[in-house]
C-alpha cells in the first residue's frame, strides 16, 4: 500500500466561530499504479482531501501514512514527501514566477538540491512529457504564453521533481476544446508511458469516465462510493443524480437510445465505446433487412 | 502549515443585538469622544464609570467574554511593562528597596493608572469593531467624512478606497495561502535558512502575488466602469443611514455618561 489515509478528518478554522468541517472520518487507500478519479459537488472536500495526500495539511483527527510512514510524526520528512507526491492545484498557471520558462520549470528539483547536467535532464523530459518543445520555448517569458500553455509550464514545473504519483485538481478546468482534449492525451500519457500513479479531481464526467480506473465519489466531506467508473455510471446513477452529480454525456445519449427502444448497452461510458455499440445495432438492422 | 490560519481580519462578530444595530457615525464618535477622555482624565472615577458603561455595552451586545480578552491578549505584554516601569521608576514613598531597585507606593498608584488607562482603550476600540461590521464602519467613517467634502477632502474617494481594500484582504490571503501551498509542493521551502535566504525564498511567493492583485484590480476596473461608476457624485447608498429610536436612546445615555464624567474632572 502506497498511500493510507486512517479516520481522518479535516476541519478548517477550528475552534473558530467559522469553523467549517471539510472532511469527515475518510479511510482510503491508494497503491502503486493505480488511475484514481474524484468526483463531487463543488465544496465537498476533494482539494482539501488532495492536500491531505502530500502534507500540505495535517489532519485534524486521524492520521495520514505514506509507505507504512505516519508523515505527520516528522516533520522534515515532509520534503521528502513532496518529492514522492506531486500535486498541481487548479488554475496552476497563477503560481507561474520565473523569468524562463527554463527557470520555472528547473524551481523543483532545484530546491530539492539537483544541479547541472541532471537539472538540464530534468527540465527537458519534463517539457517533453508535457508537449512543449525545449529549444523553441525554454528562454521564453512564462508570461507571454496562452493560457493552456502556461499550465502546461506550471505541471511540467511539478513533473520536474519526478515524482511517483501525480495529483492533478481540475487540470481542464476552462480550457477550450482544443485544448482540453490534447491535455486529456497527455494527462493518459503520463499514465500509460511514464507509469505514474494518478490522482485527478475534475468536474467533467467524460474526462473521469475515459481516464479513470477507480472513482471516488465524494460528498460533505465523505467518501460515498469508490468502486470502477462502470459500476458507478451504470448502477448508481439516481444516488449520482441525487448528489448533483451527472453521467458522461455519451451515457446519456445511450440510455436515451435504449429509452426508444433500442438494444444498446446503457453502460457505456467513452465515445469509441459509443460508436462501436451504434455501429453494432447498426448492422443487426441492416442484417435483418437483408433476411426481409 | 499554519500561515494564516489563526489570523482573523477585523475581529466583527455577527450578532442579532441592540449595540449591532446601533448606527455606525454614532458608534465611531462615541469611542472617538470615550478615547479623548480616557486620554485626558485624572481620576479613578471616570475610569469607574467607563469601564461600567463598556461593560454594559459588551454584555448587551452579546458577543462572547472571549472575544473581547482575545482583543487584549497583544498589548498585555505592553500594560505589565508599563505598569513595571511606573512601579520602579516614580520617586516616592518606598515600599521595599534591594540596592538601588525599589519601589514605590507612587509608582504603584501611577503605573496601576496607566495599565487601567490602556486596557480601557483597547476595550473602546475591541467594543466598536466587534460589534461594527467593516462596511459599516466604512460607511460611517464615509458618512462623518462627507463634511469635509466642503474643503475638497475625497470622503467618497478613501471610503471607497478603504472598502474594496477590506473586501480584497481575505482573498489576497487565501491567495497568498494558496500560492505557498502550491510552491511547497514544488519543494519550495519557507521555514529554513538565515533571513536572506528567507527573504529571497519569498520571491516565488511575492511575484505571483502581485500579478494576480494587478489582474485582479484590472478586472475590478473595468467591471465598475462598465456599471457607470464615476465617483461619489450623486450617489445614493442601498444602506441609508438614519437616526432611530435605537439611537437616539443611545444617544442621550451616553451624553448622559460623558456629561458625568466631565462634571467629576472639572469638580
Ligand atoms: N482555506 C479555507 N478556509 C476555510 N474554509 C475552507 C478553505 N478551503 C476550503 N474551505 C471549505 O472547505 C470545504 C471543502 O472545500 P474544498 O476546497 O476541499 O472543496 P472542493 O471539493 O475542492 O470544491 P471545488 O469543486 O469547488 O473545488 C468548503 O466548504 C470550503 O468552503
Ligand atoms: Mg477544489
Amino acid at each position: 500500500m502506497f498511500i493510507y489515509l486512517e479516520n481522518a478528518s479535516y476541519t478548517y478554522n477550528l475552534n473558530m466561530p467559522f469553523e467549517t468541517k471539510a472532511l469527515d472520518s475518510i479511510n482510503l487507500s491508494i497503491d502503486r499504479g493505480e488511475f484514481i478519479g474524484i468526483i463531487g459537488h463543488t465544496g465537498c472536500g476533494k482539494t482539501t482531501l488532495l492536500q491531505l495526500l502530500n502534507g500540505l495539511l495535517e489532519p485534524t483527527i486521524g492520521h495520514v501514512f505514506i509507505d507504512g510512514v505516519d508523515i505527520h510524526q516528522n516533520k522534515k520528512g515532509l520534503k521528502e514527501i513532496r518529492k514522492k507526491i506531486g500535486l498541481t492545484f487548479q488554475y496552476p498557471e497563477n503560481q507561474l514566477f520565473e523569468e524562463s520558462i527554463y527557470k520555472e520549470i528547473a524551481f523543483g528539483p532545484r530546491n530539492l538540491g539537483i544541479t547541472d547536467d541532471l537539472l538540464d535532464e530534468r527540465v527537458k523530459k519534463a517539457m517533453k512529457m508535457v508537449e512543449l518543445d525545449y529549444n523553441q520555448y525554454k528562454d521564453r517569458s512564462p508570461f507571454e504564453l496562452s493560457g493552456g500553455e502556461m499550465r502546461r509550464v506550471a505541471i511540467a514545473s511539478v513533473l520536474a521533481i519526478d515524482p511517483e504519483i501525480i495529483i492533478l485538481d481540475e487540470p481542464t478546468a476552462s480550457l477550450d476544446p482544443q485544448s482540453h482534449a490534447s491535455f486529456l492525451t497527455l494527462i493518459k500519457n503520463l499514465y500509460q508511458k511514464y507509469h505514474k500513479t494518478m490522482i485527478l479531481v475534475s468536474h467533467n464526467m467524460d474526462v473521469i469516465a475515459e481516464l479513470a480506473q477507480r472513482v471516488l465519489v465524494m460528498e460533505k466531506g465523505k467518501i460515498i462510493m469508490d468502486s470502477t467508473p462502470r459500476n458507478i455510471f451504470q448502477e448508481s446513477v439516481e444516488q449520482l443524480e441525487k448528489i448533483g452529480l451527472e453521467l458522461p454525456q455519451v451515457t446519456y445519449v445511450m440510455h436515451r437510445l435504449k429509452q426508444m427502444g433500442k438494444e444498446v448497452n446503457s453502460g457505456v461510458l467513452t465515445i469509441e465505446e459509443a460508436k462501436e455499440e451504434i455501429f453494432s445495432i447498426l448492422k443487426v438492422k441492416k442484417s435483418n433487412n437483408e433476411i426481409f | 502549515m499554519k500561515f494564516f490560519r489563526n489570523l482573523t481580519i477585523g475581529q466583527y462578530v455577527h450578532k442579532d443585538s441592540p449595540i449591532h444595530k446601533l448606527d455606525p457615525r454614532i458608534k465611531i464618535l462615541t469611542s472617538l469622544l470615550m478615547m479623548i477622555l480616557i486620554f485626558l482624565t485624572e481620576s479613578w472615577w471616570s475610569f469607574l464609570i467607563i469601564g461600567f458603561f463598556f461593560t454594559v455595552n459588551i454584555w448587551l451586545s452579546k458577543v462572547q467574554i472571549k472575544y473581547v480578552l482575545r482583543g487584549l491578549k497583544p498589548i498585555l505584554v505592553l500594560i505589565i511593562l508599563t505598569l513595571f516601569i511606573h512601579l520602579f521608576t516614580t520617586p516616592g514613598e518606598v515600599i521595599f528597596q534591594i540596592g538601588v531597585i525599589r519601589m514605590t507606593w507612587e509608582g504603584l498608584s501611577r503605573g496601576m493608572f496607566i495599565a487601567v488607562r490602556l486596557f480601557l482603550l483597547i476595550l473602546t476600540t475591541s467594543w466598536l469593531t466587534l460589534t461594527t461590521s467593516p462596511i459599516a464602519l466604512t460607511d460611517g467613517i464615509e458618512r462623518l467624512l462627507s463634511f469635509f467634502k466642503i474643503i475638497g477632502f475625497p470622503a467618497h474617494e478613501i471610503a471607497m478606497m478603504m472598502t474594496i481594500a477590506l473586501r480584497f484582504i481575505p482573498t489576497l490571503m487565501e491567495e497568498t495561502e494558496k500560492i505557498i501551498k502550491a510552491q511547497m509542493s514544488r519543494g519550495a521551502d519557507f521555514e529554513s535558512g538565515n533571513i536572506l535566504k528567507r527573504m529571497k525564498n519569498m520571491i516565488p511567493i511575492i511575484i505571483p502575488l502581485f500579478i494576480n492583485a494587478f489582474h485582479r484590480a484590472d478586472e475590478l476596473a473595468i467591471a465598475m466602469e462598465a456599471r457607470c461608476y464615476r465617483g461619489g457624485e450623486g450617489r445614493t447608498h442601498y444602506r441609508a443611514l438614519s437616526f432611530k429610536y435605537l439611537d437616539k436612546v443611545f444617544f442621550m445615555i451616553i451624553s448622559f455618561t460623558i456629561a458625568l464624567i466631565i462634571i467629576i474632572n472639572v469638580v
